[in-house]
């Protein structure tokens, strides 16, 4: 009976589902709970830093500063029609403040450091490292998936500034030092539309937010990732896929959230 | 516990950041230019305030003096009451004019101040008593087709 296999196969994923639902929670919950070691010893969390905020450096700074140049380039072609040049600047710094900052910094970060944590966690856990730690009473929790956590919380809003501003700058760059654009309206039309409160801190509470939701899900897909060669290589494509998805949709929930109304 | 060059690259890495945070909020943003320090309250009553929205700039002769606080609608009167926040620097005349303007054609709605002659200076809470309300196109276009058609009529 086909139908009735067809049925069982959906029960089965949606309770397995449900499963890895709970597990993940509880999994962040005890990450949460087992923090205290990253702060006391600070120097394993600098360490998680250096490999997930350092090393993303590049790819921010050089994404951020080309991400700039083209809404420089677009926004002036759009904004020549209506003769309004002069709000290149608020153009260019308001789009990359609230959106594509955070959102661009961190579907990078999912994908250069996110995967790169799963894959690390998965081989500790296929190489059973992790039961060594465990055989060892050294909670695994508290010595290798907290710092990580906590670093990747903590870079990922220091990563989307440094992408918005470097953004910025290549929007001046293309908009004001190849186009023409003039420098004095660029800034004074950018400073009268960015609100500090409003732009820019919402748009930090989101990369916070969205370094959390992937963090949490590399962490929890390399700690849940079957301990075989392709239960690691999954687990890999799982954290890039729904991190991504993760911070999209979030990202709308908080834009409905946070610029409603105005 | 020793110091390692990990430790400067972290460093490094988070002064960046930071620094990144500060040119977002000084340069881009608005914090560096207009810092709302000292203010005064102002009420104002207007017939129709078009598009105008709170945190509005308030300018005289161009220069930017205040925000916009609050915009409610008085039921008594049924007019829109505007309440502003003025830098207690600029002091106005009694006999002050409050306009809703339009930067260009399509820009934004602002309130331009045009002050009076008086003696007596606008003290912390008090009300603008001449106003002129926002021009709203379509109250314009209707005005013009209808003196146009007037004007055919008596032809």
């Amino acid at each position: 009976m086909p139908v009735i296999k067809n049925l069982r196969s959906i029960g089965h994923r949606t309770v397995n589902a449900v499963w890895r639902l709970g597990f993940a929670t509880r999994f962040f919950l005890m990450t949460l709970f087992y923090s205290g070691p990253s702060f006391r010893r600070f120097h394993l969390t600098i360490r998680e830093m250096f490999f997930t905020g350092v090393m993303s450096l590049i790819i921010i700074l050089v994404a951020g500063t080309f991400v700039g140049m083209v809404l420089g380039l677009q926004g002036y072609e759009t904004l020549k029609r209506y003769g309004s040049e002069s709000a290149l600047g608020s153009l260019v710094a308001l789009s990359l403040v609230r959106e594509l900052g955070p959102v661009l910094a961190a579907l990078l970060f999912a994908s250069r450091a996110g995967s790169a944590m799963t894959a690390e966690i998965g081989l500790m856990k296929a190489t059973e490292q992790i039961s060594a730690m465990e055989i060892m009473a050294v909670n695994p929790i508290a010595r290798v998936v907290a710092p990580r956590f906590w670093a990747g919380v903590i870079s990922m809003p220091l990563l989307s500034a440094l992408f918005s501003a470097l953004g910025v700058f290549g929007g001046y760059v293309v908009g004001v030092v190849m186009i023409g654009v003039d420098e004095g309206s660029f800034w004074s039309q950018m400073q009268a539309a960015v609100d500090f409160q409003h732009d820019i801190m919402n748009g930090v509470i989101k990369s916070v937010v969205f370094g959390v939701a992937v963090t949490v899900i590399s962490l929890f897909e390399g700690y849940d990732a079957p301990p075989t060669a392709e239960g690691v290589s999954g687990a890999t494509t799982r954290t890039v896929v729904e991190s991504s998805l993760a911070i999209l949709i979030l990202d709308f929930i908080l834009t409905a959230f946070m610029f409603r109304g105005d | 516990m020793e110091r390692t060059t990990l430790d400067l690259w972290v460093g490094a890495f988070v002064v960046a950041g930071i620094a990144a945070l500060v040119v977002l909020a000084m340069k881009v943003g608005n914090l560096g230019t207009y810092n709302v320090s000292d203010t005064y309250q102002l009420q104002a009553y207007f017939t129709n305030i078009g598009g105008l929205k709170p945190k509005a700039s308030i300018k005289s002769a161009g220069v930017l003096v205040g925000r916009v606080t609050g915009i409610t609608l008085d039921t008594e009167r049924y007019e829109a009451k505007v309440t502003m926040s003025i830098d207690k620097r600029y002091r106005f005349p009694k006999d002050t004019f409050a306009n809703i303007l339009t930067s260009g054609l399509l820009g934004e709605q602002y309130i331009g101040l045009q002050p009076g002659g008086d003696d007596a200076m606008l003290k912390n809470g008090d009300e603008m008593k001449h106003t002129q309300s926002a021009m709203v196109l379509e109250d314009l276009i209707g005005k013009f087709m209808y003196s146009k058609a007037a004007e055919n009529g008596s032809k």
